[in-house]
Formats: C-alpha cells, structure tokens, sequence
C-alpha cells in the first residue's frame, strides 16, 4: 500500500508552492510549536524515541537516544545544535529539496530540537555548492526571526534560541559529523578522534549534537501527529517514512517520501517509472548513496528497503540514494569511478585511508582495461579488508564497500575482463 | 586510579590515562610513529592499534581512555595483523631509499618495518612523488619520505609557539610545509629532526656526513646559553658530527637550541691550537714551555696587586678555580667574571640565580620579564614558560624593547625600568608571581640600581616568601654562573673589571674572555689570553694559550639556576691545546706555586669545597627566599633597556666560527628574508 498524501511530512517536496513563511503555515508548519515545546525536554525526547525514528544520514542511530545523551545540567558550557546539510553523498540529493522548496520544516525542527538538547543556538552547515540553496534557507530564517518564531522568546514560548547557517567550501569529509565541527570552527576539515563524543566535547568544546537535515526536519510532524503515527509506517526498528532519491537507469528519476520497509522494486515501479527497458532489464542497484554495495538484480527482486533488510544482504540503507543501473552499464567503471571519489575525498589523516584510497583506486583503474592478473582480484579484497575500520572516521568503510560489493556479486566478470585482456595482448604479441 | 589489564598483567594507571600508557605501565611497547609524549595526540598513523574487549574495532591505543576493567591484548592475532597493515600502507608511497637516507639507523619506519613489514611488496603501481620544501639551513627536507604523521606540525604549533608548519591539501596528495616557502623562524628548529620518525626532516648540515652505528656518543651539556641543555655529543675520529638533546625533566625535557645543536662546526674553525707569543710586537708560534716563560718572567716582574684576571662566558669552573688559586698565590685578588659588566651584586647567591628554577616554572601563576628576549637567550626554557602558558591562567608582561615575540602572548609595559612597576597588581594577586631579569638588564651604568629595583619589585609583590623564591636572573652562557658561584669577583682591596682594562694591572689573564672590546684594555697592560678560538681578543694577547672547547674536556658547568652539570670530553683538543685546568695547574708548578690538586678527583674535591653547588652535580638546592633584603642598589635612570645579543646565531666565539650559523645570520638577519630568495 502506498504512502497516502495524508501521511506525507514533506508537502512542498517538488516546489509546487512557494517555500516562504505563509505558505509553509498554510501547509500546517509552525502550528502550536509553543505547545510543542511547552510539553518539556523529557517529553519531546520521549515522544522522539516512541517513533522509532533513526538518524537519516546514513548511519541510523536512534535519535531520541542521541538526543537524551546532551547534559540535562548545564556545567557552565552552552549546548549547541549542529544540523548536517553538507549532502554530498553521491547519489543524494534529499536534503537539497528540503531545503529550497520547505525550508521551515527543518528550521521549525530546530527550534524543537534545539529545545529538546537544551541548545541556546543552532548551526546549519550547508555545503558551498548549495548557494541558492543557501540563499533561500537564510530567507527563510530571516522570515521566521521577523515573526517571532526564533530569537528571544521564540513563537513565545520564553524559550531564547538563535539559528545560523554556515556555508562549507565543498568537501566530501566535512559531512562527518567532527569533521563538520573542526570546518565550522575554521579549522581544516579532519574527523577528530572518539571519544569524546560531540554530546561530550563538540562545537568549540560545548555539548553537540550533529543530526542530518531530514532527521530534523521530520521532527516537528512527529510531534504534532505523534510518535505512534510515524511508527505505524515500516517494519520493527525501521519506522518511518522516508525520502527516496531514486536516479539512474530508471524512466523518471525522482525524490519521494514513501514509507519505509517499501518493497525496492515496488519503489522504483511505482514512483520512478520503471527501469528503462524493463526490470528484466536491471543489472543492479545501489541502494543508499554511493558508499554502500550494489545490489545485484536476484537480490533487488523481493528485497525492502529498510535498515535491517539491506544490512541481511551486506549492504545498508545509507542516505536512501537509490542509484538504478541497467544491463548497459560497465559496473566494474562504475565503481572504479566511486573509487576515485573516494580516493579524492580523503582528508589524508590516518595512514590506512590516505595511502590506500589511492592503491585502490589504481588497482580499479586496471581491473576496468583488464590489465591486471586474476590473483590481483584478491589482493584488492584484502587491500579494501585492511583499509576497513582501521580509521578515525568511517570514510574508508564506506569508500571500499563499493568495491567489495562489486568483487563479491561480479568476480566472474572481472575475471573475464582479465582474461580478454590478456587474450588481446598475446595476440598483439604474437603478430 | 582505574585497573586494566593488559595481556593478562594488571596494572593500575590514573583514570584518564590513554590505553597505550597503560600498555607501557605493564612493560609493553606499541609501536606509534604519530604519537608523541609531549605533543598532543593526533590518532592518525594507526600504528598503535591495539584490541580491546568488547569493541568492535581495534582502536588506537594512544586516544583511547582507560576504564575500570578493561582488557587490553597487544599481542593478538588482529593486532598483529593490524599493525602489519599499517605498515604495508606506510611503505606503498614511501621511497624505500633507506642507503642514501640519513635517518637510517635510527629510523622508527626502518625499525618498525623489521617487525611488522612484509619481504615483497604488493603495490604495482607508481609511487607518490613530493617535492622537497626549503625550509632554511638548517632542515633539510626529503618529503617523498613523510609519513604525514604531523609530529612536526604539532611541535611548531605547540612548543616552538611558531605555527609555521601545517599540511596542504588532503588525502594522498597532503603535503607538510610552510604553504608559502620559506625559513623557519624557530630558535628550536632542531627538534623538528629529533622527532620526525623517517627521514623527512634531518639535519642539513649532517646530511651524508655519518651513519649512528659509526659515532662514538658522549654524554655532555650545552654551555651556548645558560639553560644548560643535557645533550649528546656525537663524534668520529677528531671530529664532532653533531649535537643531540637528552632527555633531563627537569631542565631540557628533550629539547635544545639551535646555536647549541649547529655551531659545532665552529669547533674546527679559527682554532688555537698551539701557543703563541708576542715578539718585537708581532705573535710568533711559540711552545709550550716559551709560553710559560714569557709568562712567569713577566708575573714575576709585577707586584702582586698589579696582576689580575677575567673569566669568560664560556670558562668551565675547574679552570676558574685553578686560575683562582693562582692568582690568590700570586696575591692578587684583582678577579672578575662579569667580562660584560653586568652589575650582578655577588653577594648573595639569590642575588644571581634563577631561583624559582627552571622546573619551578610550571607551579608559576604569573611573570615579569625584565630587559629580557628569552626567546632567543634560553629557547628551552622559553619553551617550558610557553608549556606554562598553555596550561592556562597565567598573565605574562615584559619590559625592554617593544615587539618582542616570545610565542605567547605578554603585555608590553614600556622600554625602561620605571616600567616595572606596571605589573605589580596582577603580580600581588597571584599566589606565586615570578619575575625573571635578564643579564643584559645589568650591562648599564646603572645596572646595580635596576638589579636592586627588581628585588624589591620582587619583594613588594610577594615573590619572596620562605616557600616561594620568585627571583630569578636569566645568564646567557653557560660559564657565567659557575664563575659567581667559586667567588670570582675582586676580592677585598681587588679591582674590577673596568679598573682592570683601565690600566690598573700590569699584566692581565684572560680566561675564554670574549665578551668586551679588546680595545678597552690600557696599551701597556700583558695581556695573557686563555681560549680556544682566535676571536677578536686573541688578537690583543701577549701571549695565547690554547685551551679546550667545551666538547673537547671533562669540565663542570653550572646552569642559570645554580645547577653543576659534567661535560665530558667527546673528542681530544686540537694540536697541542691542552684542557685548561691543567694549564693553569702545569704553570703554577712551573712558577713554584704548585696548586693543591694534581688530578680530576682533588680538582673536583676543591671545587666542592669551594661551593656546596658543586658538591650536588646535576641538582640544584630549591628553596624560598629567607632574607628578604634586597642588594644595595641606587637611582634607577630612565634609558631604555637593550637586548645583549643582537644576532642570536652568532653570539659567542664557537658560533662566530660556525659556517652554519653565518648562513643563519644570513637568512634570519636583520630584516626577515625568504628563503626562496
């Protein structure tokens, strides 16, 4: 069954109305937020934990919990709110909608959670490829500070809260969330060292919470409707709905909030037309944003598009940027292309990263031609398995899973990629 | 305190503490290339990897906090692996140029790759090429070779206090530089060489000169300024190669200066290395025994009153006693050591210490600095009042010329001594104020006064309690101190400095005397020169003796605050230069007036009866101040202080000899030039 347009949170999604402050009220934002925050700290936490909600950024952590983990008690540090609207997952492009077309459901969100960590201000780190973006987000701030609804005594509630947007300089590391923090303090964009954690020691030395924008901007709906309204959508541990970027190979590439747990193929049917030529025609997916392994098509057939569902396959739900790839594709160019993103997007801080990123990446430039030899297959595994969750931050994970997704579901074709290649030459060599 | 176990051995280390340092209380080593004990913990070489129970991930040991029941494995299976990942990934990039590397030998990579390398290497593809940074002439980069650990990022950040280090750009492609090229401006550049782990940064002047398994080390002290550095002489044959820090807490850490680490060539240049007398006005080369009879026929020519002596900055104190001695045989107590005129009241030893002592700095809650640059005349121990100074809450001003950087911040009060006064309200509010005075504060007509004026600044504020000794004179050399300590001022009816150049002696010994004009001394005076360089004032003697460098003799130096410290000797004094004690002793005995000692253990027996500092070698006596009063002092005038050493590569005779370091004026002289010029 379909998402009803009832139950969607994000009604301007495609810009069909304008994103400014009348607008946005008549979709039903800003509506009783006093109320909201009048309930208290514990029971916006509490009601946040009730739905079920998990961190939309990729790694899924519970965010009621990781809200209840800022100081109740001030120790004379001020908390602060960091929102991550640093999008530059490839593949992603949720928040970038939110942003421009319904901007004050994430600022509304921020007063609410602002409230909820006991922050006196938040910080939305846009990346600096996001200029429009950027312009209309601080437009919508503006307008909501000209209303009253944030500053002093935000929307009345005797609650001081102030939001300002920082523009990053266009890096792929400055999403990670401490990364995110060093960039904002003017520092180079380099993932600190865990723990502490940033609930801990974050934003210039305070208590922080970093949360992705969507994770934010559902906020507000959740508690007007309730967390058993948002936990009514989706399996167990995976409630929800949720923002698809489905692109690639498909007949109408699309944003959707659909509800989570959504059959993929029902997904990509449903909402983006199809994949071009049939889905007989589909090699494989990738199934949130670049960093997690493509699904190859036996496995899209049945599997939901969920947390848990897509971890069972080796895989992971990520940022839900669903990249659609048909028989026409050269998967192994595919992937060695997200090689060298990620081999350019290291900070180069921790030596497993720095240095094998780009071992990685070469040895992927090779295995495209063909020109390498079969045992070199294994050796890239095992590079990608040394490489793996040896670093501070999770950058080289995600930058190698790729590449084992593709070495565990097309070894054959590489092989025979090798094989060709090596048929090609003695030939040559021969005449 | 939290218990951990680590491979089954429980230790028990403060909460807070890192996994690794629990590791090292438990006697295992981890290997680490970016971890640093006096820098701050980067994380980022992962070579520390260790496993811990119940996380999913090894984690790096050196970040990582201790808690109560952890179990720690450094030796498993993962960890193995782990560490032989690090190490394949460290290597792929790394130019394996091992033969032609300086740091070969002494390489944590090189050491660490025989425990955790691989024999064959699977990377096919090219290597990352880096282009070399100039970074002055000193540091001599090899940057195919960095490992990006960020040791030296974080040194020059964090205890040089210069920021001129960072890395550019990200992933494979970071580079460690300056961004925009040019010559450090560290004093404490050196260290950048000591601690990088590879062969990135090594020593210029060293480069290709030696391999570590060819030096013969010698344990000694730095005596080119007054910290006395602990510090490592490391020569082959008859010659130095070149000087390294060891580790002493309480006076060094593991630092030194540059002046110290790169004048040694200094050492084999402009060299006395036979006597010499002057004869129809001309110095012939002499020997021995004619040096010694141009000598005694004069000595014994003049009333004992018309003889006297100076003793230098760099004069070791056996040699100091020993001309003591001989002078008092002779009857004159004509004898000075403050050859810069510094008016250092010898009376009371507080009155020339620096008696909070170098370690004494870190309890410090506040500091004046008077007529000082510390930064250039004791680099280390500027350093440990930077270490201070990042530890927070403590105010810091200074009085002398304005601009000085000192590489933390402090308030700048005025150029003269009226100006100290300006500090006395942030100085009583603190618990243990201190005040350091510089001894080019005292070279001045009015020195007395300022020295008087400081004490009672001093005493005013608070600083002198009997648990709290908050006066300190910062010397320059590391000779000054030792001679005040053996008494080597005029004594009664003997006359000073100025009425000794002024023509109140007839004959003049000069012991490493190079601190004033030659031309200050009256035409008609005999003038002996003791010294191991043909600086400027051997040019004025009557007769040379050549004596010994400070590497080339087993002497006792006494540093600013008090404390004796053996030197030894690391390579012989070249041609027939002769230790200097022993100079003096085989004259007196030729003369008749055989001093008491004839070896090291009865030259070292008197210096310990002469004073108790030399009684305590390698510590010093910390106390409170129990008097008070301060030193006899008198109108203060109003002329601004100025700075003793205006060139601080080039401060004394071994380094006005040094190529290096006339390469360093040269960069770093007056008006700061780019080193790419």
């Amino acid at each position: 069954m379909a998402l009803s347009d009832k139950d969607r949170i994000f009604t301007n999604l495609y810009g069909t109305q304008p994103w400014n402050l009348p607008a946005a009220r008549a979709r039903g934002n800003w509506d009783g937020t006093a109320a909201i925050l009048a309930r208290g700290r514990d029971s916006i936490i509490d009601e946040m934990k009730a739905s079920g909600l998990r961190g939309r950024g990729g790694a899924g952590f519970p965010t009621g919990m990781k809200w209840s983990f800022m100081p109740k008690q001030s120790d004379g540090r001020t908390s602060y709110l960091v929102v991550n609207a640093d999008e530059s997952e490839p593949g992603t492009c949720k928040d970038r909608d939110i942003i421009r077309h319904d901007p004050h459901t994430l600022i509304e969100g921020c007063l609410i959670a602002g409230f909820a960590m006991g922050a006196v201000a938040g910080y939305i780190y846009i990346r600096g490829e996001y200029y429009n973006e950027s312009v209309v987000l601080e437009a919508a701030i503006a307008e909501a500070y000209e209303a009253g609804l944030l500053g002093k005594n935000a929307c009345g509630s005797g609650y001081d809260y102030d939001l300002y947007v920082h523009r990053g300089a266009g890096a792929y590391i400055c999403g990670e969330e401490t990364a995110l923090i060093e960039s904002l303090e003017g520092k180079k964009g380099m993932p600190r060292l865990k723990p502490p954690f940033p609930a801990a020691v974050g934003l210039y030395g305070c208590p922080t919470t970093v949360n992705n924008v969507e994770t934010i901007a559902v906020v507000p709906t959740i508690l007007r409707r309730g967390g058993a309204w948002f936990a009514s959508f989706g399996r167990e541990r995976n409630q929800g709905t949720k923002i698809f970027c489905i692109q690639g190979h498909v007949n109408k590439p699309c944003n959707v909030e659909a509800e989570m747990s959504i059959p993929l193929r029902e997904l990509i049917e449903r909402y983006a037309g199809g994949v071009r030529g049939g889905w007989d025609n589909l090699l494989c997916v990738i199934p949130g944003g670049s960093s997690t392994p493509l699904l190859p098509k036996h496995v899209c057939d049945d599997v939901l598009m969920d947390f848990d569902a897509l971890r069972e396959h080796k895989s992971g739900l990520g940022t839900a940027g669903v990249i659609v790839m048909d028989k026409s594709t050269d998967i192994i160019r595919a992937i060695a292309r997200l090689s060298a993103f990620y081999k350019h997007e290291s900070c180069g801080q921790c030596t497993p990263c720095r240095e094998g990123m780009g071992w990685v990446k070469r040895m992927m430039d090779r295995m495209v031609t063909g020109d390498a030899e079969i045992e070199e297959i294994d050796v890239l595994e095992n590079v990608t398995r040394r490489i793996e969750g040896h670093t501070i931050c999770a950058l080289a994970d995600g930058g190698v899973w790729p590449v084992q997704g593709l070495i565990r579901h097309y070894r054959p074709l590489m092989e025979e990629r090798i094989a060709a290649f090596k048929a090609r030459n003695t030939r040559l060599a021969a005449e | 305190m939290a218990k951990v176990t680590v491979d089954g051995i429980e230790v028990e280390v403060p909460n807070g503490a890192s996994v690794l340092q629990a590791c090292e209380a438990a006697g295992k080593e981890i290997p680490r290339f970016c971890y640093h004990e006096r820098l701050s913990v980067a994380g980022n070489c992962r070579m520390c990897l260790v496993e811990v129970e119940k996380a999913p991930k090894p984690v790096a040991s050196c970040a990582f906090p201790v808690a109560e029941g952890m179990k720690v494995f450094t030796d498993s299976a993962v960890v193995r692996q782990a560490r032989r990942n690090v190490m394949e990934f460290l290597l792929i990039n790394h130019p394996l140029d091992c033969p032609i590397c300086d740091q070969g030998g002494e390489c944590d990579l090189q050491d660490q790759a025989v425990a955790f390398g691989s024999d064959a290497s699977r990377y096919h593809e090219p290597k990352r090429a880096v282009k070399d940074k100039d970074i002055g002439p000193l540091i001599k980069t090899v940057m195919n070779r960095c490992i990006q650990c960020t040791r030296c990022v974080r040194f020059s950040a964090e205890v040089a206090g210069t920021s001129e280090l960072g890395g550019t750009n990200r992933g494979e492609n970071m580079e460690i530089g300056t961004y925009v090229e040019k010559a450090l401006t560290s004093e404490l550049s050196g260290n950048l060489i000591d601690i990088c782990p590879v062969g990135a940064l090594t020593s210029r002047p060293y480069a290709f000169v030696s391999r570590p398994w060819e030096l013969k080390k010698t344990d000694s002290i730095d005596v080119l300024d007054a910290t006395g550095a602990n510090i490592r002489v490391d020569a082959r044959g008859p010659e130095v190669l070149r000087i390294i820090p060891r580790i002493n807490e309480a006076v060094n850490e593991e630092w030194m200066a540059d002046r110290g680490r790169f004048s040694f060539d200094g050492l084999k240049r402009r060299r006395l290395d036979r006597p010499w007398v002057r004869r129809d006005g001309k110095l012939v080369a002499a020997t021995w025994p004619e040096a010694f009879a141009a000598i005694a026929a004069k000595l014994s020519s003049v009333p004992g009153d018309r003889i006297g002596a100076v003793a230098g900055a760099l004069a070791d104190a056996e040699s100091t006693l020993a001309l003591k001695d001989l002078m008092t045989a002779y009857g004159s107590a004509n004898l000075d050591c403050r050859e810069d005129g510094a008016a250092i009241d010898a009376s009371r030893p507080e009155f020339w210490r620096f008696n909070t002592t170098i370690a004494g700095i870190d309890e410090a809650d506040a500091l004046l600095i008077v007529g000082s640059d510390v930064r250039r005349e004791a680099p280390v121990l500027n350093a440990r009042i930077r270490k201070r100074w990042t530890a927070g809450k403590f105010p810091v001003a200074y009085v002398g010329p304005h601009g000085l950087d000192l590489t933390y911040p402090a308030a700048h009060l005025g150029a003269g001594p009226g100006a100290m006064q300006g500090f006395a309200e942030t100085l009583k509010a603190a618990q243990k104020p201190m005040i350091i005075l510089g001894r080019g504060a005292l070279q001045r007509a009015d020195g007395a006064a300022v020295l008087a004026a400081a004490w009672a600044l001093a005493a005013d504020v608070g600083a002198l309690t009997a648990d709290w000794h908050g006066f300190n004179l910062l010397h320059l050399f590391g000779g000054e101190v030792g001679a005040l300590e053996l008494g080597f001022v005029p004594g009664a009816d003997g006359k000073g400095l100025d009425a000794m150049l002024a023509g109140g002696v007839d004959a003049l010994w000069l012991l490493n005397a190079d601190g004033f004009d030659p031309a200050r001394i009256a035409a008609g005076t005999f003038v002996i020169y003791q010294g191991h360089h043909g600086d400027a004032m051997a040019g004025r003697a009557d007769v040379i003796l050549p004596g010994a460098a400070y590497t080339e003799k087993d002497a006792t130096w006494v540093n600013t605050e008090g404390r004796a410290q053996r030197g030894r000797l690391a390579i012989f004094p070249p041609g027939e230069a002769k230790e200097d004690w022993r100079i003096i002793r085989a004259f007196s005995e030729g003369v008749g007036k055989a001093l008491p000692y004839a070896d090291m253990h009865a030259i070292r027996a008197a210096l310990a009866a002469a004073s108790p500092v030399f009684a305590r070698v390698g510590d010093v006596a910390r106390a409170g101040c129990a008097d008070p009063a301060g030193p006899a002092g008198g109108e203060v005038s109003g002329a601004d202080f100025v700075l003793p050493l205006p060139v601080y590569h080039q401060a004394d005779v071994i380094s006005r000899a040094s190529d290096v370091m006339a390469q360093c004026a040269a960069t770093y002289g007056p008006a700061p030039a780019l080193a790419a010029e």
